[in-house]
């Protein structure tokens, strides 16, 4: 088996007296798509933040290709090749689509009104934006320069993929994309994920539905109380024993004391 | 449910979602029937400095056949003359209120800052230039506090800068002694001070430098807002901290930039009000009106005060529409409350076209 891209050990995050990661591990294999998935307030949000740079975890550590990594913002994630697609979306809704794909990481025109005037490029940006969204084949807009506010919630998740799958080189991570979305709209989305892992890259998708995760995902991560349960293929249990881990209902064989 | 009545499906349903066969398979549309209201709606959106505009170019008509003195170039370069100071705290006010932050300290600095850059030449005998730019930097400094108590501490700007306001004010008068420095002084002994009153006279109409002064400082920022990857992040700030920060922007960092950014304008205020007056007053009524003068011009020029949204050329036409009212109506002969009752009605209509305009995407 390959190495792991991302790989976490012994991550521990507390808030006040809240435990959300305790003693956490997490690997992710190249190529794959990895489901997480756990009940409310398992800690599902946390290890993702602290894998995306938004939470800086109390202990423990994270290796990406094997080599030791400590993000202190989601900044530095994405430097690193780690993007992630957030629940609320990140996106700014007055802007443009255009604004908001390279928010953060605009491109500069070339020659002196970049360098010295500062100047955005933004035929390139547009042309570069529009490119990746009919790539993705994902919807028809007509105008680049919309605001984000003005497009439906399954465009605007999109958007967010679109970005996700355009910059991230090495980890794209989607936190519960089908969650406001229409069954058509899902379908797209979906797609969309194994379209990003035809591509190489491995995908960490936390979803609660489990026919969404049953379906596109490789391995399934089971987060209980704050850390790793144990991680299942879907082709070996039911969605139903899946539940039942995650609910606590059932041991998984091979866990010895309950979680 | 009985077998024989899910004869075929049950062979073919793989999947629950197999009934969606021959469905619509497309995702996004744009309806473009919508009515011409929504059309207007959209266009505001995309356009927000088109309201002032079209009140600016109505106000000027109206006092245009109400006056048949309005239209002399005298009359226009007054209004730009006594809009000059109001139009470049208007800067620093829109930088902040983009952020969805509020700046009542705009009016202190720039007095504090003149009176600093008055004192450092009259009574510490620096060089009035050096002087100048020493009242820029703390002018700056001040902004910077505001920044930083925002930004770091997480306290709110109305609060903060309704601190900083009577601090500031406080500092400017203990500081000076409440000393005025003369119009005379100054021009004998320091005339950098007054750089800004300076006029050009094409034609016997006399224009300030302080008018090209602020056209050019809104043009600048016009450009760096629209332009640099800076001026969307603080749109980007302002509409969504928390999705800005995440989407990579360093929210904290500018907001303490915008800050004092606002503050380095506030001093630049502050120098051509010097320039303005003639004299270098602590009791300057800009140290008490000029907070709410600018945040009327921003208002009225269709900036939304929980940020994000509008341009600051609307904020040039919110001042510009002011000083029209207020000349318009003195020249008509009216009783000049009017104008702040018009202003006050202006206020109120802008802040609800803003709402009305905030709602596209429903």
């Amino acid at each position: 088996m390959n190495a792991p891209i991302l790989q976490a050990k012994g991550l521990t995050k507390r808030y006040g007296r809240v435990t959300a990661l305790d003693n956490c591990d997490f690997e992710l294999l190249p190529g794959e798509i990895l489901a997480i998935i756990g009940d409310n307030g398992a800690g599902k949000s946390s290890l993702i933040k602290a894998l995306s740079g938004a939470v800086i975890p109390d202990s423990g550590e994270i290796t990406l290709e094997g080599r030791a990594v400590a993000f202190r913002t989601p900044i530095e994630a994405r430097a690193a090749g780690i993007e992630t697609v957030y629940q609320t979306l990140a996106m700014s809704p007055a802007l443009s689509i255009a604004d908001n794909m390279f928010m953060g990481r605009e491109l500069r025109r070339p020659g002196i009104m970049g360098s010295v005037f500062r100047q955005l490029d933004r035929p390139r940006m547009a042309k570069f934006a529009r490119e990746k969204l009919n790539e993705l084949g994902l919807m028809t807009i007509q105008n680049i320069h919309q605001p984000v506010e003005t497009l439906s919630g399954g465009q605007r998740q999109g958007v967010a993929v679109a970005r996700a799958a355009a910059f991230g080189s090495r980890v794209v991570i989607l936190d519960e994309p089908t969650a406001a979305l229409g069954v058509k709209e899902s379908r797209r989305v979906l797609d969309l994920i194994r379209d990003v892992r035809a591509r190489g890259l491995p995908v960490i998708l936390i979803s609660h539905n489990m026919p969404h995760v049953f379906e596109v995902a490789d391995r399934i991560h089971i987060h209980r109380l704050g850390r790793r349960l144990c991680v299942i293929r879907p082709q070996d249990h039911s969605m139903s024993d899946a539940v039942a881990f995650m609910t606590g209902a059932k041991l998984p064989e091979g866990v010895q004391t309950a979680a | 449910m009985p077998a024989d009545m899910t004869p075929a499906k049950a062979g073919t349903a793989t999947t629950y979602e197999d009934g969606l066969h021959g469905a619509s398979t497309r995702v996004a549309e744009f309806h473009e029937d919508r009515s011409p209201l929504k059309k207007i709606q959209h266009w505001l959106h995309q356009t927000p400095s088109a309201v002032p505009l079209i009140v600016l170019m109505v106000a000027l008509i109206v006092f245009g056949l109400l006056s048949d003195n309005f239209f002399k170039a005298t009359t226009l370069s007054t209004i730009l003359q006594q809009i000059s100071i109001v139009g470049i705290l208007g800067i620093a006010q829109t930088l902040v209120i983009l952020t969805a932050g509020i700046d009542l300290s705009v009016g202190a600095i720039a007095v504090f800052s003149s009176v600093l850059m008055g004192q450092l030449t009259f009574r510490y005998g620096l060089p009035a230039e050096l002087a100048i730019a020493i009242g820029l930097l703390l002018g700056t400094a001040m902004g910077f506090v505001n920044g930083w108590l925002v930004a770091r501490m997480r306290l709110p700007p109305f609060i903060v800068t309704l601190g900083t306001w009577q601090i500031l004010l406080a500092s400017n008068f203990i500081f000076s002694a409440n000393e005025t420095i003369r119009s005379s002084e100054v021009a004998a002994r320091a005339p950098a001070l007054q750089f800004w009153g300076q006029a050009i006279q094409p034609g016997g109409v006399r224009v300030l430098y302080a008018v090209f002064l602020m056209i050019a400082l809104v043009a600048i920022m016009a450009y760096v807002l629209r332009h640099t990857a800076w001026g969307r992040h603080v749109y980007a700030t302002g509409d969504d901290p928390a999705a800005a920060e995440l989407a990579g922007v360093p929210t904290r960092r500018v907001l303490i930039q915008v800050y004092a950014l606002a503050g380095l304008f506030c001093a630049i205020a502050g120098w051509v009000m010097i320039g303005r007056f003639g004299s270098v007053s602590p009791t300057a009524s800009t140290g008490q009106l000029g907070n709410i003068q600018s945040i009327t011009a921003v208002v009225i020029g269709g900036i939304s005060l929980f940020g994000g949204r509008g341009s600051i050329i609307g904020m040039f036409f919110g001042a510009l529409i002011v000083g029209v009212f207020e000349m318009g109506l003195r020249l008509v002969g009216t009783d000049p409350q009017w104008t702040f009752f018009l202003i006050g009605a202006l206020i109120i209509f802008a802040v609800t076209v803003d709402q009305w305009i905030r709602k596209v995407s429903a």
